[in-house]
């Protein structure tokens, strides 16, 4: 039952967890700014932020080009192979 | 202790043979005592050495090649195959767990073999074991489904076997199961490579594996998602390691089974497709072949295996409950099922890598591997498709099921509920191993294959790196949530051809061919049928009046003599003894006088 209720509590408060949530965001690219990039592997990833983009950007790439892709004609009705 | 060898397998097998005979309170506790007697006979094992070799006719074969590379494999087989017999306890058709089995016993018959006839052999009996756990969910498009996996796999073995008799040509006689020359590949390369591969599902050889993982049962799909792929990928990192075809093929399926899993509704197969994009991971790995990559992909495997299982309980909980395991018949369950919904999550987060969870300490290795041979396309793609992972696995998952808009029906609410006790527990030791893989990284890394490898993946660039794609990621998920809500749709694969084009030959059985035969059978109807039939009338009628006769009379011989030789008996036993000792005395002395 606990379970239950900690989701509950979350839910309850909903518009703080994502205010929460957008600070967590923000902590993450600032933080990069102090990170030691030694190990990075590219150029590229020296930029603070980068993998912060990086990540939005592969969602919704992936979201929307799959989308597409579907409605191309791929996705078609439950009982397409029943006759 | 050290010259002695008992390969796993047998103990699994004997266990199947005596499975049927236990009955009662004490079946729960064999069906559990097989499969740990297993574990523990890989965990006791010597870690080095030729075991098992048997004459066959010309040939020595090789049943237990045990060394670092198999023992991680078979370790992590047999405990997977204690969790999944604990997950299935409850079910009462013994022959589920008996073809679970026996599955288990050809995986792990292909880890330990030294050459290709042993491998063919048990790669044969995997095929023919797993289908089974497609067959007994008993539905009736299980049938059609167990057929289509099994001759794709039999294609597969038969492609394996071509490869096996070049090779064998080529080399005059070698048949021993070792890296192949992947700098100078030949026809015989290729085809045992393609024989391998379609096991691990790689694009286009892959759509056997959302067709039957989605319709096995529910205790079938955890045994399944964790041995034939990975098995594929023990063979491909001991015999095609550095194979650079398969760094391209294995970024495609990584990237295939994260757009397919977008598209999907049916929360069994979207696991599916990702087992695809994660074996992606693995065959990209075998294909970049250096001492880190191949220490990734068995790593990758090793935590695979578990987190897969675990996601495959979860949704197999929510399906073993409701009946139900499409999305769009789904929504809002964590107030009715909240443990499956937290076990659930643990596999989510597992497999998306997060930090402190199985996938972080293993999916990086790979990654970091394509990053230092600069392949850096493969790099960001496969970074790319985790991103996908965790927003599938991760979110789409958990959410359209326990969260969401609640599609339930009446009927599907009121059944949801916690699984039993055995599925639970099953889910929290998987839950456990995968929190444990996380947090303490030399329980995996001291198994892994190539000792000399040193791999740290706690930095703190790493750890801000993998933050920043996870949570952004989730940022974009709930920002076009409305784009992601489940279609009740199917989405056509490359099975189409196959599932069309036999289509096209039953039309063609049914409309020229079957045409043929009805003219044909007329025909025969007017020509054979009737003289046949006239002359059978004739031999019915003998039979009744004549054969019947004689054979009446000899019954009535025979009755009326067994009623008085049943005079003759008391019934008694002494009695009998009796009667049977005189005659043979009577025998004896009519002997000896003559």
């Amino acid at each position: 039952m606990s379970i239950v209720k900690l989701i509950d509590f979350f839910r309850d408060r909903l518009p703080t967890v994502i205010k929460i949530g957008y600070v967590v965001l923000a902590l993450l690219v600032v933080i990069d700014y102090f990170v030691d990039k030694e190990h990075a592997h590219t150029a590229i990833e020296h930029l603070p932020g980068f993998w912060a983009v990086f990540g939005f950007v592969a969602c919704t790439l992936i979201i929307i080009i799959s989308k597409w892709f579907g409605h191309l004609g791929i996705m078609t009705r439950e009982d397409y192979y029943d006759d | 202790m050290t010259d002695f060898w008992l390969h796993p397998a047998l103990i699994l097998i004997v266990g199947c043979f005596v499975l049927p005979l236990v009955k009662g309170p004490a079946k729960k506790t064999f069906m559990m005592l097989v499969p740990i007697l297993a574990f523990l006979d890989v965990v006791m094992m010597p870690k080095e050495g030729i075991y098992g070799v048997v004459q066959f006719l010309d040939w020595h074969l090789t049943f237990g090649r045990v060394d670092a590379l198999s023992m991680v494999f078979a370790y992590i087989m047999t405990l997977m195959c204690c969790i999944g017999t604990l997950y299935g306890l409850h079910v009462k058709d013994d022959s589920q767990i008996i073809a679970a089995w026996v599955y288990v016993s050809g995986s792990l018959g292909v880890i330990f073999c030294g050459d290709y006839l042993v491998l063919f052999l048990f790669w044969e009996v995997m095929a023919f074991s797993s289908v089974f756990l497609v067959w007994f969910r008993r539905r009736p498009q299980s049938l059609a489904t167990g057929y289509r996996y099994l001759l794709v796999h039999a294609f597969g073995g038969i492609v394996l076997l071509a490869g096996f008799v070049l090779r064998y040509q080529a080399t005059g006689g070698d048949l021993s199961f070792v890296h192949l020359d992947v700098e100078a590949p030949n026809l015989s390369t290729y085809l045992i490579m393609i024989g391998f591969i379609l096991n691990a599902a790689v694009p286009p050889l892959h759509a056997w594996l959302p067709d039957a993982y989605g319709e096995a049962t529910v205790t079938g799909a955890v045994f399944m998602c964790a041995f034939t792929t990975k098995t594929a990928i023990y063979t491909l990192a001991r015999a095609c390691a550095g194979m650079d075809i398969l760094i391209p093929l294995g970024v495609a399926m990584a990237l295939y089974g994260v757009v397919y899993a977008v598209l999907e509704n049916d929360s069994r197969r979207l696991l599916a497709y990702h087992i695809i994009s994660q074996v992606g991971y693995m065959v990209a790995g075998c294909g970049i072949g250096t001492a880190l990559a191949i220490n990734g992909a068995v790593a990758h495997a090793f935590a695979h295996i578990l987190y897969k299982g675990l996601l495959f309980m979860g949704c197999g909980s929510v399906l073993h409950m409701t009946g139900k395991s499409k999305f769009t018949e789904l929504g809002g369950l964590y107030k009715k099922m909240p443990r499956t919904f937290v076990f659930t999550m643990i596999g989510g987060l597992s497999i998306s890598a997060f930090p402190f969870f199985s996938g972080f300490v293993s999916k990086s290795m790979i990654i970091a591997s394509a990053f230092s041979e600069h392949i850096l396309w493969a790099g960001f793609l496969l970074t790319l498709a985790s991103a996908g992972t965790f927003l599938h696995t991760g979110l789409k998952v958990p959410y359209f099921i326990w969260f969401g808009k609640n599609n339930c029906s009446k009927e599907t609410w009121e059944k949801a509920a916690d699984p039993p006790w055995n599925m639970q527990a099953a889910m929290a030791v998987a839950a456990a191993l995968c929190t444990f893989i996380g947090c303490y990284t030399p329980y995996l890394y001291n198994m892994l294959p190539n000792k000399e490898v040193v791999y740290q993946p706690y930095t703190p660039y790493h750890l801000s790196e993998t933050m920043q794609i996870l949570l952004f990621t989730a940022f974009g998920f709930f920002l076009l949530i409305k784009k992601l809500a489940p279609e009740p749709k199917i989405s056509i694969d490359l099975d189409w051809f196959y599932r069309m084009g036999g289509r096209g030959f039953y039309w063609l059985a049914r409309k020229p061919i079957q045409s043929v035969d009805t003219a044909w059978s007329e025909g025969y109807r007017y020509m054979g049928l009737i003289p046949l039939m006239t002359v059978s009338r004739f031999w019915s009628w003998f039979d009744w009046h004549a054969i019947d006769g004689v054979v009446d009379g000899i019954a009535r011989s025979v009755r009326s003599v067994g009623g008085r030789v049943r005079r003759l008996q008391s019934g008694q036993v002494q009695y009998n003894l009796y009667y049977a000792v005189s005659f043979v005395a009577v025998m004896l002395v009519a002997y000896v006088l003559c």
